[in-house]
């Protein structure tokens, strides 16, 4: 197992190197000075060009490069050009919006996609089985963005139960928070809740067919035991798979639902920062998330290992 | 029946929750399109800054009134030299800082010495490079010695980028604005919202509202949304005109339509083959149809215009008929031209969506005289790459939002690259011009000389569309500059 997780950690650290190469190349190349972005079109070039001092654009972008990567170690991400505040403090602000809605998203599709997924596999054919496939076929196919204007037309402008969007800060209580994050969290979870329960009732379903769990119900169990006890550990492989790119995707990918809602999240940092060419802030955010994905991935691996004690072996 | 206590049940909890909101009728809620990148209104040129700080909490030595006319701000009069080069401000005494100390000669000197300083980072420079010296009399008096008469330079200092700064606040400003204003800088939750709170020492008339925030929505369905809701009280510059009638129909709410200062123009590059044929570009104006354009793209909000030049201002020529739409005389200048069979060119159109929307209209037109255009959506960075700083473009539609700019004009490396002695001479004219009627005389020569020329298509005159819930009163109509000046605003109980 030891072994197992240093390989693992060895490919992490190479990906991570890896993506930051690229990541700093391809934002680099972009047109589009920060400076003349701020100025406007009524800038002097001898005003464009002292902001550009003020910023520190006119090093070689090697030393840039170098500046970001060894700052970013030592948990330095540089500046932002546009806000001049520290890079890692807004970082900080827009992930205590962007991880607890990935979490609570990502907690609402499992509640939703488990029991689904298990009561449509043990009862496969039946009514039940028909409706989850159907309701989660919907579930699929409507994009989220869509959904979420459906929420807040309900909930926000008919009913009032939950303001329209925007975020007043964690200060505020951890209720209100959570209130305000619940119509965009419901809004990221159904597409994904209706994947998971795809994914979670197909997996069991084939699990359910081969030899062991056949063994196990000769052996006497009912085929309700050998699902819990047996079927549905082997099961789970493929649905961390997925939990996982879930995770990751709700990290870095609710920037639509985050413009519907106007949370001030990652996603929105990042759209933002791409049109001001404030890059620093892009470059140091777009490596956050490969570092997440990345670690997501690195712990999805452990628990393969977890769940299933050949992959330890096998290394 | 059960119907019945359900609904009576959510009438009442409504009721409860309505109440609430009136007891707190001090406190608004602005919803604004973009986040201002940082608060210091003289170190960028977004707008969103001065639609945050303009007169609630910076403040210059005058001021745009809501009619777009210039007011006596922190100067209480002022005196002007025979030869116009001279201006000797009184300013208003005991007037503070939102840190506690005083605001006096010393910090006007500051204030203009470094926003034209070498190193200086004011996106609107120009407006100071006049400026010879400036002294500090007294403690309540400013002499600015200027190098040339300039007819504009009060209308100049009303600017948001001439606001006065302290010394010893202004490093700061960024995140923690200190400014002379009714309101102080409370809060700021990045990506989210700004709180400015009444400013209670403050030198002039008091603010009637106690707290405003500012939140940032930038999705035009989210904001119809918020409105909706009622979770913001306010939404200047509305994005979506196609729901105004909506909100127009809507009791709860009232529509301010106005006009702001920017002319949206179909800028052509003066420079380019074939545009530096006037000919072609008289072809140009003939064969665009701008109320088309107007209803199309901006759902009919707007007006149009013939010229560089804002309607609402009394110097204003109407010369829209010089280039009415006749696609037939614009097909036959064209042959005339030397392009009977018309041309290819490009259309880089930057994000808003006067400019998407009005573009795909525009080729559609230029396409009925033979004109065939290649449109390409470009971010505004790009946009200032390639085309404002690149001149890489033939056509391209954008609003110049800035007041009274007709002087871009004069400078030929500026880039529709229009460069005409005439014109030049026109505007030293009217810079050492300091009578009203001279001045009017040469704008309105001004204005016509550019449409003669057909500089570029003049399209229409960007309309101001406020939403705001109907018990709110103080709001401007019009947008003589980028600002929400909530120094007059209250709530009507």
């Amino acid at each position: 197992m030891l072994r197992y997780t240093l390989k693992r950690m060895l490919s992490l650290g190479l990906s991570l190197l890896a993506a930051s190469v690229v990541i700093f190349v391809a934002i680099e190349v972009v047109p589009g000075d920060p400076a003349s972005y701020m100025l406007g079109i009524n800038a002097q070039p001898d005003t464009i060009a002292a902001l550009r001092e003020e910023l520190g654009l006119n090093v070689s972008a090697m030393t840039r490069y170098i500046t970001w990567i060894t700052g970013m170690m030592t948990g330095d991400f540089g500046t932002s050009y546009t806000y001049r505040t520290p890079v890692v403090d807004m970082i900080g602000d827009r992930i205590m919006i962007s991880l607890p809605l990935a979490i609570y998203a990502l907690t609402l599709s499992t509640l939703i996609a488990f029991p689904a997924g298990i009561l449509a596999a043990s009862r496969r054919g039946s009514v039940a089985d028909v409706s989850v496939m159907g309701v989660t076929q919907l579930g699929v196919a409507v994009p989220n963005f869509w959904f979420a204007m459906l929420l807040v037309l309900v909930f926000s402008i008919n009913l009032r139960w939950f303001s329209a969007g925007g975020f007043p800060g964690w200060d505020k209580g951890l209720f209100v928070g959570l209130k305000a994050l619940t119509l965009p969290a419901i809004a990221l979870a159904l597409p994904q809740a209706s994947i998971l329960a795809r994914v979670m009732r197909s997996s069991l379903i084939d699990t359910m067919s081969e030899d062991f769990i056949r063994t196990a119900r000769a052996k006497g169990l009912s085929k309700r035991q050998a699902l819990w006890r047996h079927a549905l550990r082997n099961a789970m492989i493929p649905v961390l798979t997925i939990i996982g790119l879930q995770f990751s995707f709700l990290m870095a990918g609710a920037i639509i639902i985050e413009n519907v809602f106007f949370l001030p999240g990652l996603g929105r940092l990042v759209f933002q920062s791409i049109s001001q060419r404030d890059l620093i802030v892009v470059e140091s955010v777009v490596m956050l998330l490969v570092f997440a994905v990345v670690l997501v991935t690195f712990i999805v691996d452990i628990a393969y290992a977890a769940v299933d004690p050949r992959l330890r072996r096998r290394s | 029946m059960k119907h019945t206590t359900m609904k009576l049940a959510l009438t009442s909890a409504l009721a409860i929750t309505a109440g609430m909101a009136y007891a707190e009728t001090t406190d608004i809620t602005i919803g604004i399109q973009l986040e201002p990148p940082h608060l210091d209104p003289t170190g960028a040129a977004a707008g969103a800054i001065d639609s945050v700080v303009y007169a609630n909490i910076f403040e210059g030595l005058t001021r745009f009134a809501a009619d777009g006319s210039i007011m006596p701000a922190l100067a209480e009069s002022w005196m002007i030299s025979e030869d116009g080069l001279t201006y000797t401000f009184s300013l208003h005494s005991g007037v503070k800082f939102h840190d506690g100390t005083s605001m006096d000669s010393e910090d006007v000197k500051f204030s203009l010495d470094r926003a034209r300083a070498e190193e200086s980072t004011n996106a609107q420079k120009a407006l100071f490079a006049g400026i010879d010296s400036v002294e500090a009399l007294d403690a309540t008096t400013v002499r600015v010695n200027l190098s040339a008469p300039n007819g504009a330079f009060l209308f100049n200092l009303a600017w948001g980028d001439a606001v006065i700064v302290a010394p010893e606040s202004i490093d700061d400003a960024k995140t923690h604005p200190v400014g002379t204003g009714p309101f102080v800088f409370t809060n700021w939750v990045q990506g989210d919202q700004i709180t400015i709170s009444k400013n209670a020492d403050y030198w002039g008339t008091p603010a009637k509202l106690n707290n405003a925030t500012f939140k940032f929505i930038s999705d035009p369905t989210a904001a119809f949304a918020a409105v909706m809701a009622e979770d913001v009280d306010v939404f200047p510059g509305f994005p979506a005109p196609e729901n105004l009638p909506q909100f127009e129909a809507d009791p709860r709410f009232q529509v301010l339509v106005g006009s702001t200062e920017g002319e949206t123009i179909l800028s052509t590059n003066n420079k380019m083959p074939p545009f530096d044929n006037v000919k072609v570009r008289e072809a140009l104006a003939h064969a665009i149809d701008r109320q088309a354009i107007i209803d199309g793209a901006m759902f009919g909000y707007g007006t149009p215009i013939g010229t560089h030049f804002a309607p609402h201002n009394p110097d204003y020529v109407d010369l829209t008929a010089q280039s009415n739409y006749d696609p037939e005389l614009a097909k036959s200048m064209l042959a005339e031209a030397g392009f009977p069979d018309g041309f290819e060119t490009t259309l880089k159109l930057p994000p808003p969506s006067y400019a998407r929307r009005g573009g795909e209209i525009i080729a559609a037109q230029l396409r009925e005289v033979g004109i065939n255009v290649e449109i390409s959506n470009l971010e505004w960075a790009q946009w200032l790459e390639q085309v404002f700083r690149g001149y890489d473009f033939g056509l391209t539609i954008v609003s110049h939002t800035e007041p009274m700019d007709i002087g871009i004009y004069a400078r030929p490396e500026y880039y529709f690259q229009y460069d005409s002695t005439a014109f030049q001479e026109l505007m030293e004219d009217l810079n050492a011009a300091t009578e009203p009627d001279d001045r009017s005389f040469i704008l309105k020569a001004a204005q016509r000389m550019i449409a003669d020329d057909y500089v570029n298509g003049y399209l229409f005159q960007l309309a101001s569309t406020t939403v705001a819930n109907a018990n709110i009163v103080g709001l401007w109509q019009n947008a003589p500059t980028q600002a929400t000046d909530l120094t007059a605003v209250y709530w009507n109980d």
